[in-house]
């Protein structure tokens, strides 16, 4: 198939389709609005549905019950409304239930700002529901890596019955790339029959229950188990990681995600020509995080750079990743506010020099 | 001597025991859902949503496949179920508490929808899992744990009538207030429970029907006084019948020309 100039968003919502999304439920939020809209056109071309929910809290719920009549579906937002939604990401993994979620994060907290952010890492990788669970959270670079993404969440969302996040940013849904969309998918996980779906019993099997509450303390404790198990499967199954610069000597190591990992391998890039040496290694997936990965890679520099569009965050799962073993510097900017090759080439040079601050705990 | 079998179990509910209260009416109400979707056909393609509230573990007492939502939720979930799967018939059971309180959005954003769905709603004017708290529906100087001296219409504002609220809205719909508190009323109940899965089945419209409900221990009296209470207190200002149907269910603003004439009169 030929390559196509798409805006993020929409990428994102034809690779949905292209996975075989049949549903999506959502809420008006910029900058991710071109999802549901895109959406809202191109679902019924495809026998789908589209729903404009009364609110976040409300369109989530609605993927828990299409989810659990066993079909694939999808919703987007960005962070004030993905917080709203946090209720029901954790009903959705209680009951084991596999959508897909994209965040396009925009900056916080509160109503925040429209513009790009990546301070949502916390919520996504840590919790932001109530519970003892995870979420995947898988973090493009590019619109083609975004589209590619999307198809890989909803087989591991249900492979592993659980909820995938995809993680970009505003800078991931607003800009236009060239796209390519296979012709045929072949699933990225083998695929079992949703046996589990509530879907109408006609008494050749026993009824199917949605649920997430066990009342009994040693059965939640079993269930909460079971889960545990699930999450270390995906810890040892599905790290993403990609690095770049790292096969020649390398004194200085940056660690970034998302579009910001593109501004520091342009300001990687510009130093070698000058003869700075630095490399960069970018988590993919941000749970499960490349503890060995980074730590490894770290293991062959002076020190760690993080850098992200936030005021620190995925810096603790670096520093939980070298513990101790390298000094951990940081180079952000919030509220909206990008940052540039120029800017990391700076941090990386004023690290090298010896000028830096070292970040010491968290 | 051949044996008749006049009275059984319904198929659509399961062979258990409820850890419903003595004189709680969610055990007639259960069974009259139940022996609707047996009557009608309907329970090999039949999905209910369980609330939280007292009705939170009905997914036990149904025999047939359940979600249990979050609290308030059910009508969101009913949607994503119906618009997955339209050939389903999909139910949520509903207190007060979740349908009226947490959960007033998703139900009022549903009914407006016209979602294809079932509401069964039984309202007993009280939080009853959390034991006795005020709810929306609660009448005005009822005591609950939360209103010790009765509910104070200054502070809480008056209890939400949740069909006429909803039966405002201009998207066709079947609205109904029933009662279970003697047998004439269940079967009167029973009737438009009927009638709410029939337009579903017909693929009409949504429907909603309202349960006046005992809750004997959180009311602090035996059943039979609940019973009396809840005809005396609540019957009044929760009355009963069908407050809308698709066929007559177009509430059009009057001219404004006539309703001036109206003011000038007075």
């Amino acid at each position: 198939m030929a390559k196509k100039l798409m805006k993020g968003c929409e990428a994102i919502g034809e690779a949905a389709i292209h996975a075989g999304c049949k549903l999506f439920f959502g809420y008006p939020i910029t900058p991710q609005n071109e999802i549901p809209e895109y959406m809202s056109h191109r679902l019924p071309q495809v026998g789908g549905t589209f729903v404009q929910a009364e609110s976040e809290v409300a369109a989530s719920n609605m993927l828990y019950g299409a989810s659990g009549s066993g079909e694939r579906v999808l919703t987007s937002s960005s962070s004030p409304g993905i917080s709203l939604m946090m209720e029901a990401v954790s009903y959705l993994a209680g009951s084991e239930l596999p959508v897909v979620i994209v965040n396009i994060m925009r900056a916080g907290p509160g109503l925040g700002g429209i513009l790009p952010s990546q301070s949502d890492y916390f919520q996504a990788t840590k919790g932001g529901g109530h519970g003892d669970y995870r979420l995947l959270v898988l973090a493009p670079w590019s619109v083609q890596e975004a589209a590619d993404l999307v198809q890989d969440a909803f087989d591991l969302a249900d492979f592993y019955r659980n909820p995938v996040m995809v993680l970009g940013d505003g800078l991931i849904g607003q800009m236009m790339e060239p796209v390519e969309f296979g012709a045929e998918r072949v699933p990225c996980k083998p695929l079992a029959p949703k046996t589990w779906a509530a879907t109408g019993c006609d008494g050749s099997r026993p009824t199917n229950i949605v649920n997430s509450l066990f009342l009994d303390p040693e059965v939640l404790e079993q269930h909460n188990i079971k889960l545990k198990a699930k999450y270390d499967r995906m810890v040892r199954d599905e790290v993403r990681v990609a690095e770049y610069f790292t096969d020649e000597p390398y004194d200085l190591l940056l660690v970034a995600y998302g579009t910001v990992a593109r501004v520091c391998s342009t300001a990687i890039e510009d130093l070698r020509e000058q003869g700075v040496k630095a490399g960069l290694i970018r988590p993919v997936s941000l749970f499960p995080f490349p503890y060995a990965a980074v730590r490894a890679a770290a293991a062959k520099a002076k020190g760690v750079l993080v850098v992200e569009l936030s005021s620190g965050q995925m810096i603790e799962d670096v520093q939980l990743a070298l513990r101790g073993a390298k000094p951990v510097y940081f180079k952000g900017r919030q509220g909206g506010m990008l940052i540039s090759p120029d800017e990391v080439a700076e941090s990386i040079r004023e690290v090298l020099a010896g000028g830096a601050v070292e970040v010491v705990n968290g | 001597m051949a044996e008749t079998v006049v009275f059984s179990r319904p198929q659509a509910l399961a062979a258990v025991q409820t850890h419903y209260c003595p004189g709680c009416t969610h055990g007639v109400i259960h069974r009259m859902v139940a022996e609707v979707i047996d009557e009608l056909g309907l329970r090999a393609r039949t999905v209910g949503i369980a609330p939280v509230g007292c009705s939170v573990l009905a997914y036990n007492y149904f025999a047939m496949d359940f979600h249990e939502a979050s609290h308030g939720r059910a009508p969101a979930v009913a949607t994503g179920i119906k618009r997955a799967r339209p050939d389903l018939i999909v139910f949520t059971y509903q207190g007060d508490g979740d349908l009226a309180s947490i959960g007033m959005a998703e139900i009022v954003h549903c009914a407006n929808r016209g979602e294809k769905v079932t509401v069964v709603f039984v309202n007993n004017a009280i939080y009853g899992m959390t034991g006795g708290q005020m709810a929306p529906t609660t009448m005005p100087g009822q005591v609950a744990t939360t209103c010790p001296l009765g509910r104070d219409v200054e502070q809480a504002g008056h209890p939400i009538r949740v069909v006429e609220m909803i039966s405002t809205l201009r998207t066709p719909a079947f609205v109904a207030r029933a009662s279970v508190h003697t047998p004439l009323y269940a079967v009167n109940a029973k009737e438009m429970l009927r009638r709410a899965f029939r337009y579903q089945k017909d693929g009409t419209c949504f429907s909603l029907v309202e349960i006046l409900s005992t809750c004997p221990t959180n009311w602090g009296m035996p059943p039979a006084e609940a019973t009396r209470w809840l005809e005396k207190t609540m019957m009044p200002y929760y009355p009963l019948g069908v407050f809308k149907t698709p066929e007559r269910g177009d509430r059009a603003p009057r001219p404004l020309a006539a309703e001036e004439a109206v003011c000038r009169t007075m």
